[in-house]
């Protein structure tokens, strides 16, 4: 340290990419160590690319292009896009996930493409899910997109840090997600606007990888750049087998200088709604329970993981879902689906009523999968219901945990999930 | 640079599903064709207000939250908005307003009207308000944003240095 005070996770990677002593508020050009795109942005990054005149990718084996935000294609106009990626794969040698792989936010990581202390850019904003694995990932534009494949690296502000310490146990029936709303709720839609978010506490380590993920994943809901943790054990067994690359963890310096710190008891949570149309419109549930609905939704890079599938599958044995509900479930990965097959959680699924769509985005972005109709409400586990978000601007869009959504789709109204939980377990 | 135009006015946390929904973000990556639909879910005359004699956008906090989407600025720029004069800017609509070369700009927008007409000085970081006869001031880029923007996005600066030069 040269300048005698600690620094934060952001700090240390950002030093660690641009060889510089980075402290908040420098200006760095940085390497990256991995570059994505989905099917929405990337055909703009590779017209970018042809503006700037290069005809090749950095690395290779550090690109990839992800078909998932529509996919398999509904239109001709989308299919146009896809194979522009296809070809851009073909021609530049990047990695193509194609129609059916997943979720850009669930294949990055769990393909192995990122490991901790990593920095990389990925043209979607939820790219800041991958800080639940301790890499500093973060959503940029197409055109920062193209230049970062073109460069290997990329001009960053390095960020001020959020810190929240999250103490206490959960209750059961309450999840992670409940968390990230409570948070939204709590600093709003550009709370933590320009900075990084860290978290940490004994909330999270008790969390699972897949549970992490999704208070990551919503950290730009706030406004974030990125929504960092440490990797743990949890975090390393969970990286084994994965991928080629050896982690190299990144702890924030005790004496770190963060901007803002809270510190949060989340013994006494309950299950959190965001209303429409905004994320940080936040309820503790009691407050929305009986609305009625008409869809809901399981799936997306908040909570498309196995355990989402889980705890869905785990509520809905033996039960149905209400007849006049419509029910989707996107595994957010070919590999949650298989896992999900393989522990059952499908079967049990579909036997209650849902409609299993392709891995990928699914109903989250409007574009396919599950249009809501006028009027109609949605309980989703997806991380924005602004209006039109699903497709529908007449359409009034909630958010909140599986656990949530499972109990809404069998009464077909909005209900607190904890019944379902007594005694601590399913 | 100096850029003049009316003021188009709008409120706080403008989210980029309504700058430009994302359904429209799939059926092309013609922009032109797409601007028509620039701000519909808040103005659905937006374009037709703006395009004929160019217009800046004035909005309250937090413009541009959402999406990463960088057909937000991009129909912005196609519908002939000159600038974005705001209270605050979601960051990553911040990088691609620089880096497609649309000017943004941080000031007190409690200042201006709906219909005011503007000029914006960007290297003096002044917005004089010729309607009120008042002026504004902003703090000027950082020089990294400053050199991007005045090579006209991160596009022509890779044409014109080969790579980054920052
Ligand atoms: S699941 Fe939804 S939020 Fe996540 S990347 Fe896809 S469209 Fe975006």
């Amino acid at each position: 340290m040269t300048d005698g005070r600690g620094k934060t996770t952001a700090e240390k990677i950002f030093s660690a990419h641009s060889g510089t002593d980075a402290v908040a508020g420098d200006i760095v050009v940085a390497d990256v160590d991995f570059v994505m795109g989905q099917d929405g942005t990337s055909p703009l990054a590779i017209r970018a690319l042809e503006r700037m005149g290069v005809d090749k990718v950095f690395d290779p084996a550090k690109v990839a292009v992800v078909m998932d935000h529509s996919s398999p294609s509904p239109i001709e106009g989308v299919s146009a896009l896809h194979t522009i990626m296809r070809d851009f794969g073909k021609r530049t040698g990047a990695k193509v996930y194609d129609v059916g792989c997943g979720v850009c936010h669930q294949l990055i990581p769990e393909q192995g493409h990122v490991v901790p202390g990593d920095l990389m850019v990925g043209c979607d904003s939820h790219t800041c899910t991958y800080g639940a694995v301790n890499v500093f990932s973060t959503g940029v534009g197409s055109t920062d997109g193209a230049a970062a494949m073109a460069a290997g690296k990329l001009w960053f502000k390095v960020p001020e840090t959020m810190r929240f310490t999250l103490n206490g146990e959960l209750p059961a029936g309450v999840f992670s997600k409940d968390i990230i709303l409570h948070i939204a709720g709590m600093i709003g839609a550009d709370g933590a606007t320009y900075m990084a978010m860290e978290f940490d506490g004994p909330v999270i380590d008790a969390l699972s990888v897949d549970a992490r993920m999704t208070i990551s994943n919503m950290a730009i809901e706030v406004g974030a750049k990125a929504g960092l943790m440490r990797a743990d054990a949890k975090t390393l067994a969970w990286y084994e087998g994965r991928g080629s690359r050896t982690p190299a963890p990144v702890d924030p310096d005790a004496d770190a200088t963060y901007a803002v710190a809270h510190t949060l008891d989340l013994s006494a949570l309950s299950p959190q709604v965001a209303k429409p149309h905004a994320v940080d419109n936040v309820s503790p549930i009691a407050e929305v329970e009986g609305t009625p609905i008409q869809q809901g939704f399981v799936g997306t890079c908040t909570n498309g993981r196995l355990e989402d599938l889980g705890i869905a599958a785990g509520i809905l044995a033996g039960r149905k879902v209400h007849p006049d509900v419509r029910f989707i479930v996107a595994p957010a990965s070919k590999q949650i689906l298989l896992d999900a097959m393989a522990a059952g959680y499908i079967q049990t699924l579909v036997e209650a009523g849902a409609a299993v769509v392709t891995p990928g985005c699914g109903p989250c972005v409007g574009t396919h999968n599950g249009v809501p109709s006028d009027g109609e409400n949605v309980i989703s586990t997806a991380n924005r219901n602004f209006k039109g978000r699903m497709g529908n601007s007449n359409a009034f869009v909630y958010l909140g945990s599986p656990a949530t959504v499972a109990a809404s789709v069998i009464e077909g109204r909005i209900t607190d999930p904890r019944k379902y939980f007594t005694g601590g377990a399913l | 640079m100096k850029l003049s135009a009316r003021a188009f006015k709008y409120g706080d946390d403008i989210n980029t599903d309504y700058i430009i929904s994302g359904k429209y973000k799939f059926k092309s990556t013609d922009m032109e064709a797409m601007a028509v639909h620039a701000m519909e879910e808040l103005d659905a005359d937006y374009y037709a207000k703006v395009k004929p004699e160019g217009g800046f956008l004035v909005a309250g906090t937090n413009f541009g939250m959402g999406s990463s989407r960088e057909q937000a600025p991009l129909v912005l720029i196609h519908s002939n908005t000159k600038a974005i004069l705001a209270k605050s800017f979601a960051r990553i609509f911040f990088r691609n307003a620089i880096n497609t070369g649309l000017p943004v700009v941080e000031c007190d927008t409690d200042l201006i009207d709906d219909g005011d007409a503007l000029e914006v000085d960007l290297e003096a970081g002044v917005v004089r308000n010729l309607t009120k006869g008042t002026e504004i001031p902003f703090p000027p880029l950082p020089p990294v944003m400053a050199t991007l923007l005045a090579d006209g996005g991160l596009v022509e600066h890779f044409k014109k240095h080969g790579g980054f030069a920052l």
